[in-house]
């Protein structure tokens, strides 16, 4: 498997051109393979946290996300689906007139971004997905017991247990990466924004460009579907409900550490909810 | 500027003497492997640059088969392998679809029209010299047009359909053939399907390494001409810069069904202006029910052009299209 492809110029000079898709294939199946495993040792990890919560309020919401945070992340989603299917099915065969989607879609992602961080800086939310030494051990504890040790367990985590805040991190590289890139690359082809200009860089660093691209895009596919399969699980579904939603149970709030994510104090008001929701966190 | 071989490089050959044995062949190597016709677009190919070279060449010259011209239930069924002297001098050919006789007998020199084939010449790759010298462009698997810079040499290529890359289809005989509302007939493993010639041709928005639909393994075996077309009112011109032997700086063909001077319907195709045949409904929608005049030509020319992107060398191609259009329409040349 080569993991970067070359081309020669006609002065036989070797010009960096793209990642190989090979590296496509290899995170495909490994995600693939990564979901099987999962699915086996999850089976074992459900009935231990299925003992992990149990307290009053099935009835009572609790907000968790607000409005904007949801429309952000469900234009996100969309826009990043978008993206990955325009891009990689006519790398798998499947070829069809792609390349304006994609970009339209990538303007969509990048307006998304730039609302997230906007949002996030008003609201001064970025603690909430900083990595803290606790929240470390937590982690550290948590892969022990998965694994079997009975040694300390892991706390209750803020308002985003550390697993969503490394995939957050990875989000923002990989999103980031094809963001900036993907700018770039819209001012080597037609469109309404740039001035068509190919030798706007030198071809070594359109190698560049195009090889940061497609490793932040491969990247993401890995992402992706983990994502979404995490986002499916039954245990989980009560997170993706909150995401549509915006509320989870004051029930599943207990899953949480209060001191580290604080409804009250933050001024969101229960309400009551018209279904009582299961409660468990497994990734 | 381009990587020349004095030898072509190595590879297998195979002489199959039937299409289910060349499909065969052209199946188990996929991609590794070229279907040789008339020859004149390979050898550049092979001899020329630094695209990968073929492991296998399947020499598609002793298929009877695919030769000939044959009276179909609904029109004619013209062999891949029939070569452009043979379609261009074809007496049912000249008599109902002149259209495409016109065209095969434009294409380049007679000695090449007596080796080139019609399926060759409709499958033939772009001319665009960035590309064909050896550029590690989109279409070579690159990611730079060259061509499409304020300082390219860039007087032949697209101002219609450009994405990414900016290279023409050079066929003489493929906007015939779409004009006339062929069908291209493909063999892959046992099966055939058929494609109608204005879907045969894509462009770089689908796939920038491929001009035809057809794939890996795929073998064009006819292209059917339906008798929907048969004995109308034709008109092709070719404009180049050499009138003895040159690619089209633009072709049009257009096929018309005229009753008591008004026209009915009609099918005007020009090419070498976008990566693929291009089919002009607008200007075909604004001739129905109308005479086809001077007038009726300049308004149908006028819509023709509209939302033609010129690159810096190129301006000249859209009132060269504008004029074609007209003169398809008029039906005389001026």
């Amino acid at each position: 498997m080569e993991f970067l492809q070359k081309a020669t110029s006609p002065w036989g000079q070797e010009i960096l051109v793209r990642v190989s898709w090979d590296l496509f294939w290899a995170v495909l199946i490994g995600s693939v393979v990564f979901l099987l495993v999962h699915q086996v040792l999850r089976r074992r990890w459900i009935g231990k946290e299925a003992e992990v919560v149990e307290g009053p309020g099935g009835a009572e919401k609790v907000t968790r996300h607000s409005l904007a945070s949801r429309m952000f992340h469900w234009v996100m989603a969309a826009s990043m689906l978008v993206l990955l299917f325009t891009g990689f099915l006519p790398i798998v065969g499947i070829k069809f007139s792609w390349v304006v989607i994609h970009w339209w879609a990538g303007l969509a992602l990048i307006a998304s971004i730039v609302f997230h961080i906007i949002h996030a800086t008003v609201r001064w939310t970025f603690k909430e997905v900083w990595v803290s030494l606790r929240d470390v051990k937590d982690w550290w504890r948590g892969m022990m017991e998965a694994l079997g040790s009975s040694g300390e367990k892991a706390r209750k985590p803020g308002k985003y247990p550390v697993d969503n805040k490394l995939y957050h991190y990875a989000i923002i590289v990989t999103s980031l990466g094809v963001a900036v890139t993907g700018v770039l690359m819209m001012m080597a082809i037609d469109t309404p924004f740039f001035a068509r200009d190919p030798y706007f860089l030198s071809e070594g660093t359109w190698g560049l460009v195009f090889v940061i691209h497609g490793l932040a895009a491969i990247g993401l596919v890995g992402l992706v579907i983990a994502h979404i399969y995490f986002a499916i699980l039954p245990e989980k579904l009560w997170m993706t409900k909150a995401m549509i939603f915006g509320w989870i149970t004051r029930k599943n709030y207990t899953y949480y550490d209060s001191e580290r994510w604080s409804v009250e104090d933050s001024g969101e008001s229960p309400g009551e909810a018209p279904v009582d929701a299961p409660v468990s966190e497994t990734s | 500027m381009a990587v020349i071989h004095d030898n072509i490089p190595s590879f297998d050959l195979f002489q199959p003497a039937s299409i289910d044995d060349a499909v065969s062949l052209l199946g188990r190597h996929g991609a590794d492997a070229w279907a040789l016709a008339g020859g004149l677009d390979s050898m550049d190919w092979f001899k020329d640059r630094t695209k990968p070279h073929p492991k296998v060449v399947v020499d598609l010259g002793g298929i009877a088969e695919l030769r000939g011209i044959r009276s179909t239930a609904d029109g004619i069924e013209i062999g891949a392998m029939t070569t452009l002297t043979e379609v261009a001098n074809n007496e049912e050919i000249l008599a109902n679809y002149g259209l495409l006789a016109e065209a095969a007998s434009l294409v380049a020199t007679p000695q090449i029209r007596n080796q080139g084939t019609l399926g060759g010449n409709i499958c033939q790759d772009t001319r665009c010299w960035y590309y064909r010298g050896g550029w590690p462009c989109y279409r070579a698997g690159g990611n730079i047009c060259y061509a499409d810079t304020p300082t390219s040499m860039n007087r032949e290529h697209c101002i219609f359909g450009a994405s990414r890359c900016v290279a023409v289809n050079p066929s003489d005989t493929a906007p015939a053939v779409v004009a006339l509302d062929a069908q291209m007939v493909v063999r892959r493993g046992g099966s055939d399907r058929v494609i109608d010639a204005e879907d045969f041709f894509i462009g770089p928005a689908e796939d920038i390494t491929r001009m035809t639909a057809l794939r890996p393994g795929d073998l064009l075996t006819a292209i059917r001409l339906p008798s929907t077309w048969a004995g109308q009112t034709f008109y092709f011109e070719k404009v180049r810069d050499r009138q003895a032997w040159d690619f089209p700086l633009a072709n049009i063909a257009s096929a018309m069904r005229i009753e008591n001077g008004v026209v009915q319907d009609a099918r005007i195709v020009i090419n070498a202006v976008a990566p693929y045949p291009m089919r002009l409904k607008n200007s075909e929608a604004e001739l129905i029910g109308h005479s086809p005049d001077e007038e009726l030509g300049a308004t149908a020319g006028e819509t023709a052009v509209s939302g033609a992107k010129p690159l810096a060398m190129n301006g000249f191609k859209v009132s060269l299209m504008r004029n074609l259009v007209k003169r398809a329409v008029r039906g005389t040349e001026s």
